[in-house]
């Protein structure tokens, strides 16, 4: 029997088209040739970025908006290798991509060869799974493999490494059929005995509140949540990613805990008695020390993976599924819950210690920018954010009612993240409003990015919260370092306007008050490029509520100390 | 404690530096590792002594099954099961002394398998225990080298391994 052949780079794209790819972000070189030849017949569109990073980024941020697949494309060597934070990016947060990268031609491996790297060697640990193609005949079914490992069970870049002869050669095309992968752990049924105890716990416990991260977000549960919390009237609290998965005006939203979280929220978790955590993995930043962490409470936590259960605090009940799935027979499970004492307790202790923050006699608070923001956008905007003083302020102030609006790296913590990742989410929704809001230390990581966005005719904005500071770094040198301030200073900082300019965006600058809300508006007019705001702000404005790394919610700052400035 | 886990691994290209990175990168950590190719070509078998003082065994037991060229893990704590490891040492021995060394070893019904100038190499097959108590039966000799294959285990009767 005759098998169809196809040429490998068009086998490959044969498949991202079975995968409803409509867009790739790469940037070619040598040995990515023949994948850009068979991309000039394709329907398939190719974002060209000004630089790798940008690339994986754009992909991440495209994914983590769409809820589709990502797709980056690098060459060999160098282009791989620029991936590579990108990857640990979407790996750290459980982000479906797929990254294609060159290789060079089979007989040329090992030999330290042009452009040639041990991509799959290097990119092991930041990737859900990998491949280098050494058999053609596997290419078209690998390409298949890794979209459905990058989407399915817990979510995570997988990457494909195909050599030049390869993706220039003929490849057998086969029919597709990837389920039931062996070694691969499919997503398991919902357990009907652990839900019937999980809601048994529900209706026994006195203070029982419920912890939800990325892992709703990435289920797509954001419906069922609120029918869990509703029907049980059970106080919410959400990590940094999963930030939108429960509305945040909404009476049962007690905020986001943790180490520059909300005091009611931090508060909450550690009085409760109960605590329900779905798809979060108790990361660092929201329990501080462990040993001190919500000591009374017994713990329900319900995740896609088994691995994250009882990882670092352990559980009563745990139950290894999908968010979605498991909450729709949770919400089934529950008997309704009046609210009581405790629930009247967690809206005072929310009501007695909002956030809060002083207006500076000089400059412009960074928070009311970030406020009127929101005010201005009512809520609805896709936001980015960079990492530090911008990334918190961010979370704190910009209040959001749906998931898949807040693309931030959560557990990488990539300064340079925010403005490819609003890229990429601006290409997968072309009629949102996409803001990404920067720190002037973070926009300078993957600034050459403007250029895409033009090009692109991308109106994503750039908020930049401008303190001529690594902010974050300096207010932990300020609080813990005798204020001995050393790598933070970032005076000399390029004109963002005039650089937006340069690049065929806008560029926008303010540096009062009471300019903040006309700049605002006159930026998030633009329909058609990209927009730099660049707002002066108060330079030694820090990040309040702050409890130390390593410390408990008892440790928390709620102000700047008196007797240090 | 030293824990065994019995690994069925896809036949690939680096499945053994995925699991060797894991190890490394978790922080878990390996007493032995045993790797060798099973009834079936596509699989291969790694059985693997873990220390698992610092570290759950349960943690490194889901940590390994998620990776997707490993296809099972068995975690033998709770199972009956037949061990084996294989040490070699050469060591330093007099012609006269070679009466006690035979003897010493036929005791550990291990074999003398090579003399050399000086030197036996001596061989003894058997659970862990048995091959430390042999090891030290020879420190007195003066062991010159010596090589152990880490333990390979079997769970008896219908246990799957």
């Amino acid at each position: 029997m005759s098998q169809k052949m196809i040429n490998g780079a068009q086998g490959m794209l044969e498949v991202f088209a079975e995968e409803g790819v409509d867009v790739i972000f790469g940037y070619p070189g040598g040995s990515v040739i023949p994948i850009y030849d068979a991309l000039y017949d394709s329907q398939i569109r190719n974002i060209l970025p000004r630089h790798e990073q940008g690339a994986a980024h754009a992909a991440d941020g495209y994914a983590r908006s769409t809820g589709r697949v990502g797709v980056c494309m690098a060459t060999s060597g160098p282009g791989a290798l620029n991936l590579v934070t990108g990857l640990a990016n979407a790996y750290m947060d459980s982000v479906p991509m797929v990254a294609i990268t060159g290789q060079v031609k089979r007989n040329l491996i090992g030999k330290d060869s042009f452009q040639e790297a041990d991509t799959t060697g290097v990119t092991i640990p930041v990737t859900k799974h990998n491949y280098l193609v050494t058999n053609p005949a596997e290419l078209v079914d690998i390409c298949r493999e890794a979209f459905y490992l990058a989407r399915t069970g817990r979510p995570g870049p997988v990457l494909v490494d195909v050599p030049f002869d390869v993706s220039i050669g003929e490849v057998p095309w086969t029919e597709r059929n990837i389920e039931g992968l062996d070694g691969y752990e499919e997503p398991q049924p919902v357990d009907d005995e652990l839900i019937r105890q999980a809601a048994q716990m529900i209706e026994e416990a006195k203070r029982p509140i419920l912890m939800i991260g990325g892992g709703v977000v990435a289920s797509g549960a954001a419906e069922k949540l609120i029918e869990l919390a509703t029907k049980c009237n059970l106080g919410v609290i959400h990590t940094l990613m999963g930030k939108g998965a429960f509305p945040e005006s909404h009476e049962l939203s007690m905020g986001m805990p943790g180490m520059h979280g909300m005091a009611y929220a931090s508060t909450a978790l550690q009085n409760s008695d109960l605590m329900i955590v779905i798809g979060a993995r108790f990361d660092d930043r929201i329990t501080g020390d462990l040993e001190k962490f919500a000591p009374g409470a017994q713990v329900i936590h319900i995740d896609i993976d088994a691995a994250e259960i009882a990882k670092l605090r352990p559980v009563k009940v745990g139950i290894c599924a999908d968010a979605g799935a498991a909450l729709e027979k949770l919400v089934a499970a529950c008997k309704s819950r009046d609210k009581g004492p405790w629930e009247q307790q967690l809206f005072e202790w929310r009501r007695t210690h909002p956030l809060s923050y002083p207006m500076p006699d000089e400059g412009i608070a960074p928070q009311y920018i970030v406020e009127q923001l929101y005010e201005l956008t009512g809520g609805s905007a896709i936001i980015a954010t960079e990492v530090g003083q911008n990334q918190m302020w961010a979370a704190q102030y910009y209040k959001l009612e749906k998931p898949r609006r807040f693309l931030s790296s959560g557990g990488l913590g990539t300064m340079g993240y925010g403005f490819p990742a609003a890229i990429g989410a601006q290409v997968g929704n072309p009629d949102d409003l996409v803001v990404d809001i920067a720190g002037d230390g973070s926009i300078q990581m993957n600034q050459q990015e403007l250029t895409t966005a033009t090009i692109n005719k991308l109106p994503v904005k750039v908020v930049i919260l401008n303190n001529s500071y690594l902010g974050m770094v300096r207010q932990w040198q300020e609080l813990f370092f005798d204020n001995r301030l050393s790598g933070v200073d970032l005076t000399g900082n390029p004109d963002f306007a005039r650089m937006a300019e340069a690049h065929g965006g806008v560029g926008l600058r303010c540096a009062e008050p009471d300019k903040v809300r006309e700049t605002l508006e006159q930026g998030l007019e633009v329909k058609d490029k990209p927009v730099f705001m660049d707002f002066v702000v108060n330079k030694e404005e820090n990040v309040f509520p702050f409890i130390p790394a390593g410390k408990s919610v008892d440790d928390i700052m709620m102000e700047q100390p008196k007797q240090e400035k | 404690m030293t824990h065994t886990l019995s690994a069925l691994v896809k036949n690939r290209p680096r499945v053994l530096a995925r699991v060797a990175g894991l190890f490394a990168r978790r922080d878990f950590n390996i007493e032995s590792l045993a790797v060798s190719t099973t009834e079936d070509a596509a699989v291969s078998r790694m059985t693997i002594a873990v220390d698992a003082s610092g570290t759950p065994l349960e943690q490194v037991r889901k940590q390994l099954e998620k990776l997707h060229d490993v296809v099972t893990v068995i975690d033998h704590t709770e199972h009956a099961v037949v061990e084996r490891e294989l040490c070699m040492i050469k060591v330093k021995v007099k012609a006269s002394q070679r009466a006690e060394v035979a003897a010493l070893v036929e005791i550990f019904r291990g074999d003398i398998i090579d003399i050399g100038n000086g030197a036996l190499i001596v061989q003894c097959v058997g659970n862990s225990d048995k091959i430390d108590a042999f090891i030290e039966n020879f420190a007195d000799y003066g062991i010159i080298e010596l090589v152990r294959t880490g333990k390979v285990v079997l769970a008896r009767g219908s246990q799957k391994t």
